[in-house]
């Protein structure tokens, strides 16, 4: 009701006053500016990866829609007769036939294919390692654990919006592709055989397989993206950006540049930025070369065929996989049922689906279980450094290792030529590092958190090394420490460092089971520890020197090191 | 403390005062604000206004670079024509684009304010407004009477469960039933070896030792489902010293003097098992590394199959040509259920 | 030459000058080999060319190879091998052998043109086996580029990628680049069947279908690829790294100088 009085009393003076009067009046705009037109974001340049999958999003649909105006989804026969002479007169599918068609006689089509493609690869990549960032800061803890599942959806759709449209194209590599998830599909018991005729229309590779990943590639997949896109970017504003602990910087507050001008300049400068680089990427290196590979025929093969970087974790995990062992035994169960014997391949069931479920499991529930081993339900809007949670950088830590051998096993032939070594080697030490891999990280990356930990706290206390020697009269020599001023040093300073929680009895003075459970893992989880320095800490140490030159009391520290 | 501060790793320590929890720094509130180059010499100011400038200049050059290259450089059907016009589209786009977004980040970074602001955080739920919404929320159960009324709200579940069963259902028309369509192909007594692609017969005296042919059963090129039938019965065809094959009780004669043929779908996952090394007579499977022994019947000597490639039966017909003998004896590719 | 020379203007230059000089030695060897094939082809061998060869053989090959090229537990028997073996062993550099390993890799050539072309005739003496190819065969402009793709790809992708970029065998065993290869190389590589490779004999892919393989090779390896950099061809692989590396370090470096304060 205010607003219409203010109507009726508001008279703009310029002209941009008055069209702006006139979209307000009408749609309430001066609340959304109100609210966001100097809304504050925090800076850092590892807050910026969410934007680069967001613009990466934004450049796939604008050159996938250019890519939809000329693609054929027909896996119908025809003879090429374009442009490019080594496949003239080819029998292949009109799907292919119009990919080629892009390629070669529309122009600009090859630039937007492979701007396409490009940054499909940069937007996985880039919800990857936004990801990273948000396990290694802490930063899905509550209030954010909602976002965080919604992150983790945006990833698998990522990868399916990525695989079908892999395939789109028809040519023998992503058909050899679609040909592995036709095998792993009917490995699946029971309702294996029947899921593969579904989905392909009957027999692979049929004529309906294109058509379908096509509806799924353009509209469900990204539709479902954008949503969720939407869902994110809601509680993005909602629960304001977290930021580093820093001067000035509390739980309670957000520091940072306001919305307009400075932050919308440097977001919407980087969307431009995002897209040159693709541009340039696209100008100058090719991407999936169809013309290379030639159509989909089930009898030809190309060495080094693998899937695009996101899937080859699955792919390095069938190669893994041994299928017998010894001579005797393999992985391919024979089960007697009362109506005849059923096939169980264990061979293919193992690494299709066990490695993608503990990864997206352990990714799913992670913010439930951490807050379970802390007991923390508290708010968190301010971030931890990494080696600040020295257990949790060690598993994500772990976790990447697993995934990273994985994925190198799915170029085991190529590590193989490459480096000159036996493929049959390759594949022995990568299944030893799949399972000792991630443990070995485990053990270095705490280690390392914690010495730096130990680190922060030295300089915290004596200060920097200045790599300055002074030689003190009675004939010492020492190393100047400079100490650092209060903003750095609170930097240091201003992290938590939750302890041990040992299980508590209960009212009959006993101890419940998984309180037992809890105890142990959290022992495992903040056992070794390094405490932020205390101001009383410090009063001690800087009692003890005076000046720019290290006490005595530095100097036996020196000594003893 | 002292000694535990810097203790070795390896061994379980805490770096910890005792009672810290409680005597933690004060925050020193936000560094004083340091001016920029450009917030203190007028010269510098104006040395990033033309910066900025200019590289909404190189935009347009980038723009014009997109032209040049998209009316000016007529493709031809060479390849190299191609290369050219798409480096010059892509580098267009490329100056365009960074042209824009470096000129406004280098506007925002040295021109725009660089003071930064502090905003409090509020809290996501206010208490008054969960009091308010519960409230709403249980006026607007009252007001439905859904929970004085379990007839309504019974029969309301029991619908709302049954009613996407269709939706479900309706996608049965996806594909046919699997049938017995997986455990047979093409193959069959007397259907000649043909070469791929061209379908031209092969003689026995065609396949000398070392040799390898890739294969498809006769008449495949005319059939109406051919990649359908060519996925499942394409075939590997070899030859090697008949001593070097140890052929199983019973399957002494499914090869003609030392010439063999095997599926060349991969029992993994279903790969073209193509690659043949005729020294070692091994096959090797490029998708996986499954790799097969053609001297102990295809078995699995490495990788992720389970079971042997299976071998189709051949003999030679009375104008010397290779046929099939029978269709393989067990399915061929990957495994499925129902193989049993 | 008026294509390179506009290019010469790109931002690219020096990219494309990298490339030029490759291409341009790869030229040069090309015309090089290609001169010596003239030679080879000229005279059918003399009893004086087996003469050479033989000794050229005893001196250098029958440590290994045996006296009268019968064989040894250290290699095998020359005996049926044909000229075009010999003409591609020891042309490209495979042999001899500098040491054992899981296969012969190609070197620098150890031999003269003439010299290999004595050995040839001396082994091709020894018993009948595939001769060295005649040049009209090797014509790739007569071949089909498109008929010899599809052949290529059923029988020789599996192992040398479709792009001919090589790939892997077991234990170490690779199947090499076909890049650089001449067409005399590639022909009796199909013939004879070098290490692992299986034989192509005439029966199985017939004369003017290599041709047309070759044709296929020769018009790849000519145009080489429309969209830029190929990344050595090697599919998903290299694509994967270099966005991980180059395209999101580019990234990373613009995201470090956005958040950065201006001095």
């Amino acid at each position: 009701m205010s607003s219409s009085t203010t109507t009726q009393t508001y008279v703009p003076k310029t002209r941009v006053g008055k069209v702006t009067d006139y979209v307000d009046s009408r749609v309430g705009g001066s609340g959304i500016v109100k609210e966001f037109g100097r809304k504050i974001f925090p800076d850092h340049w590892t807050f910026m990866f969410g934007e680069v999958a967001l613009y990466t999003f934004v450049i796939l649909l604008i050159s996938g829609t250019f890519l939809t105006f000329f693609y054929d989804p027909s896996m119908a026969e025809t003879h090429y007769e374009g442009s490019f002479l080594p496949l003239r007169g080819v029998e292949m599918s009109v799907a292919y036939a119009s990919s080629l068609d892009i390629s070669f006689d529309v122009r600009g089509g090859l630039f937007m294919r492979q701007i396409h493609h490009w940054a499909a690869l940069l937007f996985v990549a880039s919800v990857a390692v936004h990801m990273l960032r948000v396990f290694f800061t802490g930063a899905f803890r509550r209030p954010r654990e909602f976002n965080w599942v919604v992150g983790c959806t945006l990833l698998i759709l990522s990868l399916a919006a990525g695989f079908t449209g892999y395939s789109l194209p028809d040519d023998l590599l992503s058909g050899n592709g679609l040909r592995i998830i036709d095998g792993v599909m009917k490995a699946i018991p029971v309702v294996g055989t029947y899921l593969s005729f579904f989905l392909f229309g009957g027999e692979f590779p049929g004529t309906m397989i294109i058509g379908r990943l096509y509806v799924l590639h353009i509209l469900l997949i990204p539709a479902v993206i954008l949503l969720l896109i939407g869902i994110h970017l809601f509680m993005v504003v909602l629960h304001k950006h977290s930021q580093f602990p820093g001067p000035g910087r509390t739980n309670t507050n957000v520091v940072g540049y306001p919305v307009g001008p400075v932050y919308a300049a440097k977001a919407g400068g980087f969307f431009f930025i995002v897209f040159g680089v693709l541009a340039a990427i696209a100008a100058a290196f090719t991407i999936n070369p169809i013309w290379n590979y030639g159509p989909y025929d089930p009898s030809p093969v190309s060495a080094g065929t693998q899937p695009d970087w996101y899937i080859g974790w699955v792919d390095g995990a069938l190669r893994l996989m041994p299928g017998t062992l010894g001579d005797n035994f393999d992985f391919e169960f024979m089960i007697p049922f009362p109506w005849g014997v059923n096939a169980l391949s264990l061979n293919v069931l193992i690494p299709a689906l066990v490695p993608a479920m503990i990864v997206f499991t352990l990714m799913f529930a992670w913010p439930w279980i951490e807050a379970w081993v802390t007991k923390d339900k508290r708010e968190h809007h301010l971030l931890d450094r990494p080696r600040n949670a020295p257990t949790r950088t060690a598993i994500g830590v772990a976790g990447v290792t697993f995934y990273c051998v994985l994925w190198a096993a799915a170029s085991s032939d190529l590590i193989a030529t490459h480096f000159l070594v036996s493929l049959n080697d390759v594949t022995y030490w990568l299944r030893f590092l799949v399972i000792f891999g991630p443990v070995l990280a485990f053990m270095v990356a705490r280690r390392i958190a914690l010495a730096l930990q130990r680190k922060d706290r030295e300089i915290a206390l004596h200060g920097r090394e200045t790599g300055r020697i002074v030689r003190l009269p009675h004939g010492e020599f020492i190393e100047v420490h400079e100490p650092v001023d209060d903003y750095k040093r609170y930097k240091l300073v201003a992290f938590e460092s939750p302890e041990v929680m040992v299980p508590a009895p209960d009212a009959d003075g006993k101890v419940g089971r998984l309180d037992k459970v809890h105890g142990r893992i959290s022992r495992f989880f903040f056992e070794d520890r390094v405490a932020p320095v205390t101001p009383k800490e410090l009063a001690a140490s800087h009692g003890d020197h005076h000046g720019e030159i290290a006490g005595a009391k530095d100097r036996e520290s020196i000594a003893s090191h | 403390m002292a000694d535990s501060s810097h203790g070795a790793p390896g061994t379980s320590v805490t770096v910890a005062t005792p009672g810290s929890e409680l005597d933690s720094f004060a925050n020193p509130g936000l560094p004083p604000h340091r001016p920029r180059l450009a917030d203190r010499d007028r010269r510098a100011e104006k040395r990033a206004e033309r910066q900025v400038a200019l590289l909404f200049i190189i935009s347009v050059l980038g723009t014009l670079l997109f032209f040049v290259g998209y009316f000016f450089i007529p493709l031809d059907q060479t390849i190299e024509r191609l290369r050219l016009q798409n480096l010059m589209l892509g580098l267009g786009t490329a100056f365009a684009m960074l042209g824009i977004g470096v000129g406004i980040v280098h506007w925002a970074k040295t021109l725009m304010p660089d003071h930064e602001v502090t905003e409090n955080r509020h809290a996501i739920r206010p208490e008054s407004d969960r009091q308010d919404a519960e409230k709403i929320v249980n006026d607007i159960l009252e007001e439905s009477g859904i929970k004085r009324r379990p007839l309504i709200r019974n029969t309301l579940l029991g619908a709302a469960i049954l009613a996407p069963l269709p939706a479900i259902a309706i996608f049965r028309d996806l594909g046919p039933l699997p049938g017995n369509a997986l455990k047979q192909t093409m193959w069959d007594t007397g259907v000649r070896l043909t070469r791929d692609p061209s379908g031209t017969p092969i003689r026995a005296s065609d396949v000398t030792v070392g040799s390898a042919f890739h294969v498809i059963p006769e008449g495949l090129n005319e059939v109406e489902h051919k990649l359908e039938e060519k996925a499942k019965a394409v075939v590997l065809l070899m030859r090697l010293d008949p001593e070097e094959l140890n052929p199983s009780p019973g399957r002494e004669n499914w090869g003609y003097d030392g010439i063999v043929a095997y599926s060349k779908i991969c029992t993994h996952v279903g790969c073209p098992v193509a690659l043949y090394e005729q020294q070692t007579h091994h096959l090797l499977c490029p998708c996986h590394q499954s790799t097969f022994d053609l001297e102990q019947e295809c078995k699995v000597i490495f990788g992720p199959a389970a079971r042997p490639l299976p071998q189709l039966p051949i003999e030679v017909d009375d104008e010397g040509y290779l046929v099939a003998s029978s269709d393989f004896q067990e399915p061929v590719g990957p495994s499925f259920w129902e193989r049993g | 030459m008026k294509a390179l020379s506009q290019r010469r203007r790109h931002p690219l230059a020096a990219f494309a000058l990298l490339l030029m000089a490759l291409l341009v030695t790869g030229g040069l060897y090309a015309a090089a080999s290609t001169a010596n094939e003239a030679q080879a082809q000229t005279t059918t061998f003399t009893a004086d060319d087996v003469e050479e060869g033989s000794k050229l053989f005893s001196a250098n090959c029958a440590s290994c190879h045996g006296m009268g090229a019968t064989g040894s537990q250290a290699a095998p028997s020359l005996v049926g091998v044909g000229a075009a073996s010999v003409d591609f062993q020891v042309g490209s550099g495979r042999m001899p052998m500098q040491m054992d390993g899981p296969q012969a890799q190609a070197k620098p050539v150890q031999f003269t043109e003439e010299q290999t072309r004595q050995m040839a005739a001396y082994v091709a003496s020894l018993g009948a086996g595939p001769a060295i190819p005649s040049e009209e065969i090797l014509d790739a402009s007569e071949g089909d580029p498109s008929a010899g793709g599809e052949l290529f790809r059923v029988n020789c992708a599996m192992c040398h990628n479709a792009a001919a970029a090589g790939g892997a065998l077991t234990q170490g065993k690779f199947a090499p680049s076909l890049e650089g290869s001449s067409e005399k190389h590639i022909y009796e590589a199909m013939v004879t069947g070098p290490q692992n490779m299986p034989v192509f004999n005439d029966a199985n892919i017939a004369p003017e279908d290599k041709q047309d393989i070759i044709a296929f090779l020769k018009t790849i390896e000519e145009q080489g690829s429309p969209g830029g950099a190929d990344l050595g061809s090697l599919g998903p692989v290299s694509e994967g790294l270099f966005i991980w590396v180059a395209g999101l370090g580019v990234i990373i470096a613009f995201t470090v100088w956005l958040t950065s304060r201006s001095s």
